[in-house]
């Protein structure tokens, strides 16, 4: 991922600003900027996600990509946020077996990969057991 | 809006294809179809094919010029088609427009990928662009496990257990035993499926199929055209496709693709049949959970009851609703943009009853499934053996 | 200088290792390590963890604990001797991450141990001068300690932020003065392009730390006209469980008066985040009236004294976020197999 590709998205990455539209007061994150319920009248604004919610499903993933080589054994999770959003995100801080569906999740600020070791740094979101 | 039958198909075998290149695999399966079809290759009007990512895989784009090229095509218009794992099947209804619309006669659908000519991280990265890469990928979310995430919810909801999933791997192991082009021809256990490295929780190495190497072709025909040309028509009766949300997290669901339903109800539809006139499907088994889901999300059993229908070997050759009689992704290998032509390769055999060992008695009436990504996109074909 | 302390965090990671893991690899004596160190075990970064997210987390902290716009923030300076970058800033990250850009100032401090009280003595200047309403002060580590040197017992991870405004009513202390005592000692050191940091043995000691401390703290008191009796609670640098306590009792403070804030045995040393966890865990206690005194250490070297006044506000703002001991208490020992590949000390 190019650095004008990730610092892009600073904002929503660090601190889940996702999308609300005006019209039918869904909110989007990962955001989005058109509104598939209510398409051209839709009205879509940031909105500032509070980053606890509940673990959906998990993995344990233990072939890691490129770049996550260092954290495997890692928990990737599909958390759904009080606010209703569902994201795709690391649970960190935990043993592989300790996660359960419904466990209840807080996100943290971590370091999520790098470009080599003398390429940019990136961070964002990860999620922690609560 | 013409009827279209599939007058020719052919294949390349399916492996770890040192020796042979891109455009080597794509001339051998074209020259069998060719072959198949019994015609001249001069009658071909154009071409849809289906690749997902040689750009990663041989740092090749523009295939379709390589194609129509080293084919001796050249002029007749060549279309590369891309939806990750479901180019091949989207190629496939692509040419199925182009010949319904009256636009093309004899229309070539391909599908191709080389996948071993970078190492297997590579593949698995390149696979991985499949998935959203801003907000599934960039955070450390694999293929393996955006489909692990369906397999624990599955287990969750339904109950469905590991041994379930295995026995998706052992029956098309045991089906890819007899199609001499299949990657594997050896049975494996449900002990060995249980005993093979994790990959992702609760996937196992042996619940996900291979990197490959492999194409395919189908050769189409408008139905009046095909019925001088061959002695089984095979007629293709419907197409289905729909999209869905490219991330997983999106869906309200994770243990089915809706797109599936969507795409099947569409081509049941156009094909006038019911679920239950399906003789045999080839479905997009990409991980032992997708089998399951789709044999589920088709209509073949209730949501929830893909495991016990495994298990009781009703997906089985002999069973009641035989799947992946080819051996599927996991047995025959899983070129991913070769691998929705496969699929109407392997109907299409058993349609005409030349399927050999996995013959399926008295079939009638063949399913394709083919998925992209995550569930993102998905395609569903019926085929029927024409009077 | 009227200035005050509005919010405080603190954020050490969840890992620990203990000194028996890494004598054991070594063949040391971990019962003479622990003796002489004064150290049980000290704080690991996980994987995922760096100076950035550690100052992130405790800065995000302080402002749930100051409840207070982060717009309103002015400046941000984050000590650290383990920047994750040599060129480009930590405070902007920070600074992004609790949304205070982009009306304000933001720099990098290093000063060894040390450049987190440096934070909040620019900090106190530009409030004091009208310059900012609130200033952000950051002192946080990931440290690196060599392999087998005597250091990788106690080099750790963790950080501590403090945001300064004007003293008032919505101040949780009083920051009554500060002194300062720099000399050009080099006890400690790490060279450009170095991974690990040098020290001079046993001359980091008196020549340094002691001689450095006890001046500022001196000179601090003789400002301010106090006595060690006039301070319920104290806080020196701490880069084991000895130096502190001995540097306390040579300027007349008890024992009792230093342990809410010594950290070390548990969590090893945070260098720029161990005077400000240290503050912070006396905080997480003090009662209003209470005087604290905090003096820091940075190798190079330097210490900063400062006299703090607990005011009346802290009862509201001290639960608002998690205090030092939540942190000290929920945790993970690690081996040293684990702490390596952690450390990215593993060689691929």
């Amino acid at each position: 991922m190019g650095v004008p590709r990730f610092w892009r998205e600073i904002p929503n990455r660090y601190n889940l600003i996702g999308t609300r539209c005006g019209t039918c007061n869904k909110i989007f994150f990962p955001p989005r900027y058109i509104c598939p319920s209510c398409r051209r009248t839709g009205k879509l604004e940031p909105y500032k996600l509070g980053g606890k919610g509940k673990i959906v499903s998990y993995t344990v993933t233990y072939v890691a990509p490129n770049g996550f080589e260092d954290q495997a054994p890692y928990v990737m999770a599909i958390i759904e946020l009080d606010e209703g959003p569902k994201l795709t995100a690391q649970v960190t801080d935990c043993s592989p077996g300790q996660v359960r569906i419904g466990d209840r999740v807080e996100m943290v600020f971590r370091r999520m990969g790098q470009e080599g070791e003398d390429g940019p740094i990136y961070y964002g979101y990860k999620f922690r057991l609560a | 809006m013409r009827k279209v039958a599939v007058i020719g198909v052919g294949l390349t075998k399916f492996g770890e294809l040192w020796d042979v290149s891109f455009r080597r695999m794509m001339l051998e399966a074209g020259g069998r179809a060719i072959e198949d079809a019994g015609i001249d290759g001069g009658r071909i009007d154009a071409m849809y094919v289906g690749n997902m990512s040689a750009g990663q895989f041989i740092r090749q784009e523009h295939i379709a010029s390589l194609i129509a090229d080293h084919a001796g095509l050249i002029p007749v218009p060549c279309t590369r088609v891309e939806a990750a794992c479901a180019s091949g099947g989207l190629a496939f209804r692509q040419a199925v427009i182009a010949v319904a619309s009256g636009i093309h006669d004899i229309v070539v659908a391909a599908g191709i990928e080389k996948m071993t000519d970078v190492l297997a991280e590579q593949a698995t990265e390149a696979l991985a662009t499949a998935a959203d890469q801003e907000w599934e990928a960039y955070v450390g979310a694999t293929f393996p496990g955006v489909y692990a995430l369906m397999a624990r919810r599955h287990m969750y909801e339904f109950g469905t257990t590991e041994e379930q999933l295995a026995r998706v791997a052992v029956k098309n192991h045991h089906n890819a035993c007899f199609n001499p082009c299949a990657q594997y021809q050896t049975e494996i256990t449900v002990e060995d499926v249980l005993n093979s490295s994790p990959v992702c929780s609760p996937l196992r190495l042996l619940d996900c199929s291979p990197i490959t190497d492999g194409a395919a072709c189908a050769i189409l025909a408008p139905a009046d055209l095909a019925r001088k040309i061959t002695d089984t028509q095979i007629l293709v009766a419907g197409v289905g496709q729909a999209s869905d949300t490219i991330s997983l997290h999106d869906r309200q669901t994770l243990t089915g693709l809706p797109a599936t339903t969507k795409a099947a109800e569409i081509a049941y539809k156009m094909a006038e049949v019911g679920v239950r006139d399906i003789d045999l499907a080839e479905v997009h088994d990409c991980f032992t959970i997708s089998e399951i889901m789709a044999i589920e999300d088709l209509g073949f059993c209730k949501k929830g009851e893909g495991g016990k229908l495994t298990e009781q070997g009703e997906t089985a050759i002999g069973g009641s609703i035989p799947v992946n009689t080819s051996g599927g992704l996991k047995g025959k290998g899983h070129p991913v943009g070769a691998t929705g032509v496969a699929q109407v390769v392997e109907v299409v055999q058993q349609l005409r009853g030349e399927a050999g060992k996995r013959q399926v008695d008295g079939a009638e009436i063949g399913l394709t499934h083919n998925v992209g990504g995550s569930g993102g996109t998905v395609v569903v074909h019926v085929l029927r053996r024409g009077g | 200088m009227e200035v005050g302390i509005v919010g405080y965090g603190v954020y050490i990671p969840l890992y620990r290792i203990k000194v028996e893991e890494i004598a054991k690899v070594w063949g040391a004596d971990a019962e003479r390590i622990k003796r002489g160190l004064f150290l049980e075990e000290k704080s690991v970064p996980g994987p995922d963890e760096d100076t950035a997210t550690i100052a992130v987390e405790a800065a995000r902290n302080a402002v749930k604990r100051a409840g207070i716009n982060p717009q309103d923030i002015g400046a941000i300076y984050v000590g650290s001797e383990s920047h994750p970058y040599a060129v480009k800033p930590t405070a902007t990250i920070v600074a992004e991450a609790i949304e205070a850009t982009p009306d304000l100032t933001a720099a990098d401090y290093e000063f060894a141990c040390k450049a987190g009280t440096a934070g909040i003595q620019t900090c106190m200047g530009m409030v004091g001068a009208g310059m900012i309403k609130y200033g952000m002060a950051i002192g946080a580590d990931t440290a690196q300690g060599a392999p087998g040197d005597p250091l990788e017992y106690t080099a750790s991870a963790g950080g501590g932020a403090v945001i300064v405004g004007k003293d008032g009513s919505q101040c949780l202390a009083a920051i009554e003065d500060t002194y300062s005592y720099t000399t050009d000692t080099p006890d400690f050191w790490r060279r450009e392009m170095r991974p690990y940091p040098k020290h001079g043995g046993r001359f980091t000691g008196k020549p340094a730390y002691f001689k450095h401390v006890l001046s500022a703290a001196h000179g601090l008191l003789r400002k301010l006209q106090l006595a060690p009796q006039d301070f319920t609670y104290a806080v020196f640098h701490q880069p084991n469980g000895k130096f502190p306590l001995q540097a306390g009792k040579e300027l007349g403070f008890t024992k009792e008066q230093i342990m809410s804030g010594l950290l070390t045995p548990k969590i090893g040393n945070t260098y720029s985040g161990a005077s400000m966890i240290g503050l912070a865990a006396i905080l997480d206690q003090a009662k209003p009236g209470d005087r604290i005194l905090v003096v820091s250490f940075g190798s190079g070297a330097g210490s900063d004294a400062f006299s703090i006044l607990v005011r009346d506000g802290i009862e509201a703002k001290r639960d608002a976020a998690p205090m030092v001991a939540d942190y000290i208490n929920l945790k993970i020992n690690v081996d040293y197999a684990t702490y390596t590949k952690f450390r990215q000390l593993l060689v691929r």
